[in-house]
């Protein structure tokens, strides 16, 4: 009885300064930025009188500057875009694989080695990759290669192409909205920067052979007795994936969708080392924002607030995940 | 005959679409790597945009040397000193998160306590968040523990926020042992420490790879913090050195891809060897250990 009570003792003392360091170094300090976010502190001496919603209602407004707003559109447009990249390409090369190829374990390599390297490397190779020349010296990087094999239809500005795509208020659908109130949508708010698809292809290139290895974890999953079936019953191959195999696998889109889109929302290293805030903006994103805005330019309680907002989203995403995971556990 | 042939022909044409498809993915995949390999092989000559694509004239390491070394006559910093940086931030941060997850995970596994269901997924929690919402006390803190801008902080900081993920393999792969074995020896009279240092310590080699190659990786490929606690270059390890050179207008752009080649080497390498047990670090990180 002595010993069991010790033996508890102890437990707790192995588990006790892991438990200290994330109460003060994750909860403590995400209270500390919290609070910060409502206060005035936004030069290098800090200052904590409270400000109320301040910070916020700047960050939401087009004055001074309606670059965060701008970074929402960023975000949107990125995790959208990444997240169907990465599901369709990682989808497609689970099913190749799973065709009994030979050499499968070196395709599956190099599937999924740009996981292993920082996107700091992604963003300095992708950055010289898609960069487009200039017309003094012409074309460089993937344009030329276009070029070369009789694809220069293809060239494109990458990154350095400031266009927004949008619904322009001149067109009939873009009337339409004016007319009901809603001419915010048909701005360039509501838009994709032609930009951000540069960030979307070195991040794929990166991060797809994930979803790859999780689809190939699940497709060897499915028993073969399933596809048989389906098959006497007359099903041809698109068929069995479409009504058996895809509903099978909806958990782990599911949690690709999850895992992929809080590293979306948090992008940063890519930016940083790929493309910066880019043309007007059309490359920032909000936790580039917030290093900007609070370690260069000093202005602490805004990026706190810019902080607060990017938790949330990410909380939001996956709190029910970690929920939802920790329940079906307890239920085993 | 006939019949044979008839099915197998379509067979043999959806084969090789197959294979064209995956050889056209791999090149994708691949065209980095080999833009990065010709580049770096380049002299310095024969650097030019219009020319990126074609072969080296032969195998020249001089954008290799200056990445390395520097040069002082381009007033170059080189990354040697930066790469030495991150191999003493990786593996002391590696060795220190590795014991203190397998201590977690022992007790979260087989010594659980009443609440102990809640707080696992409260110190999950940490693993997800954007650091962002944590910078800005923690460069006081650090400060304040004159741990800012130093090797040993940034030591700290990986530790500190790797508990998550350490806790988390560790304890989804001690919850595989049989809890009979620790049943059996709690009635031999072994006590807590006992059961791990004779029992599951030993058997736990394999966890602690997994571990040790996750933390490895991650804590190498750094940026955020890297960055945001070491402000001075000769400390600063190497994606940040990384970054700093490749956005320097003096640096042409051979060396950068030379500089690129060296900082993925070590986790490219981990990879190669030891792609079993990255796959099940990746796997596990998203939960379904």
């Amino acid at each position: 009885m002595r010993r069991v009570s010790s033996d508890r003792i102890i437990a707790l003392a192995m588990l006790t300064p892991s438990v200290i360091a994330i109460a003060i170094f994750v909860y403590g300090f995400i209270g500390f930025t919290g609070f910060s976010s409502f206060t005035n502190w936004n030069s290098l001496v800090p200052d904590f009188s409270t400000v109320g919603w301040r910070n916020y209602e700047r960050l939401f407004s087009a004055i001074p500057t309606d670059r965060f707003l701008l970074d929402l559109r960023n975000t949107v447009s990125f995790t959208i875009l990444f997240l169907i990249a990465c599901i369709v390409l990682g989808f497609l090369l689970a099913v190749l694989l799973d065709q009994r190829v030979k050499g499968e374990g070196i395709f599956r390599s190099i599937f999924l080695f740009p996981m292993a390297i920082s996107f700091i490397v992604t963003g300095v190779v992708w950055r010289w990759l898609l960069n487009p020349g200039t017309v003094q010296t012409g074309s460089s990087g993937v344009n030329l290669l276009f070029e070369k094999i009789g694809l220069g239809f293809l060239r494109w500005g990458w990154f350095t192409d400031p266009t927004i795509w949008h619904i322009k208020p001149d067109t009939g659908l873009g009337q339409f909205l004016v007319g009901i109130g809603l001419d915010g949508i048909a701005s360039p708010y509501f838009g994709v920067p032609v930009a951000i698809f540069s960030l979307v292809i070195a991040a794929t290139w990166q991060m797809s052979g994930y979803t790859m290895a999780m689809f190939l974890a699940g497709l060897r999953g499915i028993p073969e007795e399933l596809r048989e079936a389906a098959r006497v019953d007359g099903a041809n191959e698109i068929q069995i994936y479409r009504h058996v195999i895809i509903p099978l696998l909806q958990p782990i889109t599911l949690s690709a969708v999850i895992v992929l889109g809080h590293i979306s929302l948090k992008i940063f290293d890519l930016v940083v080392s790929m493309t910066g805030p880019g043309p007007a903006f059309a490359t920032d994103v909000p936790a580039f924002f917030m290093w900007d805005t609070t370690f260069r330019g000093n202005n602490f309680a805004q990026g706190a607030a810019i902080a607060t907002i990017l938790l949330v989203s990410v909380a939001v995403l996956i709190v029910p995940y970690l929920i939802n995971t920790m329940r079906t556990e307890a239920e085993l | 005959m006939t019949a044979q042939t008839q099915t197998r022909k379509p067979i043999r044409a959806s084969r090789i679409a197959i294979y064209a498809a995956l050889f056209l993915a791999a090149a994708f995949y691949l065209l980095p790597v080999y833009v990065l390999f010709i580049t770096g092989m380049k002299s310095f000559q024969e650097v030019n945009l219009s020319r990126m694509w074609d072969l080296p004239s032969g195998f020249h390491f001089d954008s290799y040397i200056t990445a390395w070394f520097g040069s002082e006559k381009e007033s170059i910093t080189g990354l040697a000193g930066n790469f030495m940086n991150s191999i003493y931030l990786a593996i002391p941060a590696t060795l220190f998160s590795a014991v203190l997850g397998s201590l977690n995970g022992y007790v979260l596994a087989k010594w659980k306590f009443r609440g102990s269901n809640i707080l696992f997924p409260l110190m999950l929690f940490g693993m997800f968040i954007p650091y962002q919402s944590i910078l800005i006390p923690l460069v006081q803190v650090l400060k304040n523990m004159s741990l800012y801008g130093s090797i040993q902080g940034l030591i700290f900081v990986h530790v500190v926020y790797g508990i998550p993920i350490t806790t988390l393999i560790f304890r989804n792969y001690f919850a595989e042992i049989p809890t009979e074995l620790i049943e059996a020896a709690k009635i031999d009279g072994a006590g807590i420490l006992g059961i791990y240092r004779h029992i599951l310590f030993p058997i736990s080699m394999p966890g602690f790879v997994v571990v040790m190659i996750w933390q490895f990786q991650s804590i190498w490929n750094d940026f955020l913090f890297g960055v945001i606690v070491t402000s001075r270059p000769t400390v600063q390890p190497m994606t940040v050195a990384l970054n700093n050179m490749a956005g320097s207008y003096v640096v042409q752009w051979n060396v950068q891809m030379a500089g690129a080649l060296i900082a993925a080497l070590p986790t490219l390498l981990v990879f190669i060897f030891l792609g079993r047990y990255f796959m099940r670090g990746l796997l596990a990180g998203s939960l379904k250990g």
